[in-house]
């Protein structure tokens, strides 16, 4: 037996599984072990599934003798605690929810409960995903694996590090403006956003509706693939999700990316990047070209604008879809004189800090005689952005760029400063924006031994391309993963 | 104080819920009646994560209408959220159709009230949304059943063109008419499924500028309708004339009380921050789908009305009567094969046959015999085979035991005896035995006449033939 199984890629167990080395069981056992070992100093889960987890590895290993199981049938996963999973607590990382056990899946939690695999449990995030550091969550931050003083990243931090730090094989997130690629980046495992529309929000805890997407972490390309190709396709639950056809992500991984044209943003390359990230971006880039890809110049000439817009139409979005939580049919409910009261005290109290800031900023937005100037204008801009990456997609097959301008915070650095906080999704925040598909890998690390990632931006439905450009890239090993601290 | 120095402006907001099995965004069933809280999911609850799933059948339904009344169908349409907080609204916002409404423009002809001139009422625009639940207030608790929450809703907003409370009364009733001929809706006031918010407001006749505006707003019956445009239409004007203001304000009607009292005024007037609901796709409505469902689109009742004063020479108002319910005007026109006098059948429906049907409370078809048994019963009377009278006595059986003309017929033994000898003979029995009377006759006291005919018709059981009585009456009294 493998001396560490929660080490495994989801592509080397399911190998194992196959061939009777290993069971879901001791892959299940040797993950939950490792939650119950570091999770005291990590955080990285709000709700661990000890029992449901065993249960379903013992009913996946059955399936596995039977010959007929697919890809992810016994591997242990975390799943973000955004995720409605039905007679499991799922509080999204709120007090408001902190008694909410939902009577539904998701639907990419169905879909992976129809595969077999088995999920070890809800992870950590920040409350509603709102954040860049999984520092908003009421149960408490998580910390990044490969330095306990430092952020995870958000708001997937949870997921992120759950993965980082080996107590699952892989885990979802959830990305409004970056909360899979930065946590990615900071953590040195593999982000994917879908295009937006591209897997189900059926059943995802809504912050912003229109940006949300459903996405995988996993330790390599080719394991982020392979969540992936059962997470996508058209849902009938959800009137936004695409038709088109899923195809094989994990037969795109050929290694050959001759030819390839990368686009380079001008604008994306600033003044106060930690220069370690930027040597490392520059030197994935010439790492492709000696791949036989090509490099091309391209610009984004409205990305300084893509914050605001974001913090526009996303507090916009959430002002509404966070109304529902009101004490009045699930979650917490504060005793009051009456219903207006009721509200008051239960939001009050049941809402942080950044999560209200972001629900008055939306109520403001969209406030009469405020429409305008504030919601529309950040939808125009989105307009704007969308038509930069067209254009840049005219010249380019793939956009390449820093992910974050910096590795990992320390704790409580930017906490008092939300605009500080914000800055972090400068890289991310357009490709949400703009509805498209974009990854975080490693690429490389500072000098403190924290993980640099790259972002790989493609056009609509592209998310083949960018996985097959992933993919030859981590073939060439040359950022191969380092020790972490736990 | 001058009433007649002012006039109404009055325009209608209908609510009303579409004939669906599910509701608008989930497969939750609409059924009316269902204990509390049993037609509920996670989708209608409003729980974290859930999306909505456009029921089509709702389309089409809203297409039928718009249709029904004129309307322009838009090609291109969306969905808002409109945000306000209610317990019973389970999302805190509503999904609706705000700046881009399914159908636009379109009218509704009220049938004239007897000068000819049918009165056209212009329609703003109709749009989708879902209902929310009900509160119940019981015994120091509050209870919310979400079994309505979700139903689908158009609204009808009328433009301001009602000028009193009897137009409101017949638009409401002519629109309620269209709704249940294209089976858009069952318009069931009682069950909350054709509900009315009415905007007022006066003006000295002959301004040009509207006055300021009151909303009543949830009334669920026609009466209240009419009380309550009544009542604030004389508040308005005694406000005006002791020289006041009418505040801008959102009313309720208190039918207990009979008087409108303030539900809101505009400084609370809430901020709906409507945007476009992110989680619906725009809707698409090509125009072979608009022409599909025009293609099935049933008489209208406008149509009919005209149709029946053209065609079967009634008037405008019993055509009126006869085509406000889709049901009674099937019905009559299954009284008609047959019959040679269609103005007797009108009038037969209008009047007997409805008053069986109020009575009863429930549907005319499940209240009064079968139309064509009702038709069989008039030819009967046409043929002079039964007498008016007798068809009301047979109308009232067959009501209780619902059996046919014929046999009803043939059971009471109404059927008239034209048999002349046998009149003749009655009639000499009744001359004989009453010579005081026939010397008074025959002295010129005409109106002994009557006497004689009712004296024979007595004798005859009142089977006999009225008019051939009459004629060998005369003959004999003449001598």
């Amino acid at each position: 037996m493998h001396s560490e199984l929660n080490k495994l890629t989801i592509a080397d167990a399911a190998a194992m599984l196959r061939k009777g080395e290993v069971t879901s069981l001791e892959l299940t056992r040797a993950c939950l072990d490792r939650i119950k070992a570091i999770e005291p100093r990590l955080n990285a889960f709000i709700t661990v599934c000890e029992n449901e987890a065993i249960e379903q590895a013992h009913a996946a290993d059955q399936r596995l003798k039977s010959g007929d199981a697919p890809a992810l049938c016994g591997i242990p996963l975390g799943i973000k605690d955004i995720y409605a999973t039905k007679g499991v607590l799922t509080t999204c990382a709120s007090r408001i929810l902190g008694n909410f056990v939902p009577p539904f899946d998701a639907t990419v939690i169905a879909k992976l409960r129809a595969e077999g695999a088995v999920f070890v449990g809800k992870t950590n995030m920040d409350e509603f995903a709102m954040g860049s550091s999984t520092e908003n969550s009421a149960f408490g931050p998580t910390l990044n694996p490969h330095d306990l003083e430092r952020v995870a990243g958000g708001s997937s931090g949870g997921s992120a590090a759950a993965v980082a730090a080996h107590e699952c094989l892989g885990s979802l997130g959830t990305d409004t403006g970056g909360s899979i690629r930065e946590p990615a980046s900071f953590c040195g495992v593999v982000g994917i956003k879908p295009t937006y529309s591209r897997v189900s929000r059926y059943g995802v805890i809504a912050y912003a509706s229109s940006l949300d997407q459903v996405g995988p972490f996993a330790k390599s390309v080719r394991d982020a693939a392979i969540i992936l190709r059962t997470l996508a396709g058209k849902d009938p639950n959800d009137s936004t999700c695409s038709a088109r056809a899923v195809p094989d992500y994990e037969q795109a991984l050929t290694g050959d990316v001759k030819g390839l044209r990368i686009g380079v943003p001008k604008e994306y390359f600033v003044e106060g990047m930690q220069p370690e990230v930027e040597k490392s971006v520059r030197a994935a880039i010439k790492n492709f070209e000696s791949l036989g890809a090509t490099t091309v110049e391209v610009s984004l000439p409205h990305s300084s604008y893509a914050i605001a817009a974001y913090y526009l139409v996303a507090t916009a979005e959430a002002s509404a879809n966070l109304a529902r939580y009101d004490g009045i049919r699930y979650g917490l409910r504060v005793k009051a004189e009456d219903h207006i009261d009721l509200y008051n005290q239960t939001r009050a109290e049941g809402f942080g800090a950044e999560v209200k800031r972001r629900i008055m900023l939306g109520t403001f937005a969209l406030s009469a005689g405020y429409y305008d100037a504030y919601y529309l204008k950040g939808q125009k801009v989105r307009t704007l952005i969308r038509r930069d990456f067209d254009r840049a997609f005219e010249k380019c097959d793939l956009i390449v760029t820093p992910v974050a301008p910096t590795t990992a915070f320390k704790l409580g650095e930017k906490m008092n400063d939300p605009l500080t906080m914000y800055l972090p999704d400068i890289f991310t925040i357009s490709v949400n924006l703009a509805g498209l598909p974009g990854m975080s890998m490693p690429c490389g690390y500072d000098e403190n031994n924290l993980p640099i990632g790259v972002q790989l931006i493609g056009p609509p439905f592209s998310e083949e391309a960018i996985l097959r450009a992933g993919d030859a890239l981590e073939r060439m090993g040359t950022f191969a993963p380092r020790g972490i601290a736990v | 104080m001058n009433i007649e120095a002012y006039e109404a402006i009055i325009g209608l907001e209908v609510h009303t819920h579409l004939l669906t099995l599910s509701k608008l965004f989930c497969g939750c069933s609409t059924r009316f009646g269902a204990g509390p809280n049993a037609n509920v999911c996670p989708r209608c609850m409003g729980m974290p994560g859930v999306l909505p799933v456009l029921n089509r059948r709702v389309v089409e339904l809203a297409i039928r209408t718009g249709l029904a009344t004129h309307c322009t169908i838009a090609p291109y349409s969306i969905f808002d959220r409109k945000s306000y907080f209610y317990p019973d609204l389970p999302k805190g916002y509503q999904i609706t159709q705000y700046e881009t409404p399914i159908c636009k423009g379109g009218y509704i002809d009220l049938p004239s009230d007897g000068d000819g001139q049918p009165r056209r009422i212009r329609l703003t625009r109709i749009h989708i949304e879902e209902d929310a639940g009900k509160n119940i207030h019981a015994a120091g608790a509050s209870l919310i059943d979400f079994n309505r929450s979700g139903v689908p809703l158009i609204e009808i907003v009328s433009e301001p063109d009602l000028r009193s409370s009897a137009d409101a009364g017949a638009y409401l009733r002519q629109l309620r008419a269209i709704l249940r001929y294209v089976d858009a809706s069952d318009g069931k006031m009682e069950e909350g499924s054709f509900r009315c918010d009415c905007n007022v407001s006066v003006r000295k006749r002959g301004a040009t500028e509207f006055g300021t505006r009151t909303e009543i707003k949830n009334l669920n019956s026609f009466r209240f309708v009419e009380n309550a445009i009544d009542h604030e239409v004389a508040r308005q004007i005694e406000i005006l004339e002791a020289g006041g203001r009418v505040p801008q304000e959102t009313l309720l009607w208190d039918p207990a009380r009979n008087e409108t009292r303030l539900m809101r005024s505009k400084e609370y007037a809430n901020d709906y921050r409507y945007f476009p609901e992110p989680d619906l796709p725009p809707l698409i409505v090509e125009d072979a789908m608009v022409e599909q469902i025009r293609a099935t689109m049933p008489e209208l009742p406008a149509d009919r009305r005209a149709r029946y004063v053209r065609e079967l020479s009634l008037t405008d108002y019993e055509a009126g009567v006869l085509t406000s319910d889709r049901d009674v005007a099937d019905y009559f026109e299954a009284t008609l094969p047959g019959l040679k006098n269609r103005k007797a059948a009108a009038n037969w429906v209008m009047t007997e046959v409805l008053r069986v049907v109020r009575e009863s409370g429930k549907s005319i078809n499940d209240a009064a015999p079968l139309a064509a048994e009702i038709g069989a019963l008039l030819r009967m009377v046409e043929d002079q085979k039964i007498s008016f009278n007798a068809a009301k006595t047979a109308f009232a059986a067959m009501v209780k035991s619902g059996k046919s003309a014929d046999t009803t017929v043939a059971e009471l033994g109404l059927a008239q005896v034209s048999d002349e000898s046998a009149i003749a003979a009655a009639c000499e029995k009744i001359i004989a035995a009453e010579p005081a009377k026939l010397a008074e006759y025959r002295a010129g006291r005409d109106k002994l006449f009557g006497f004689f005919v009712g004296q024979v018709m007595k004798a005859m059981g009142g089977k006999a033939n009225p008019k051939v009585i009459n004629d060998i009456l005369k003959q004999k009294l003449a001598g």
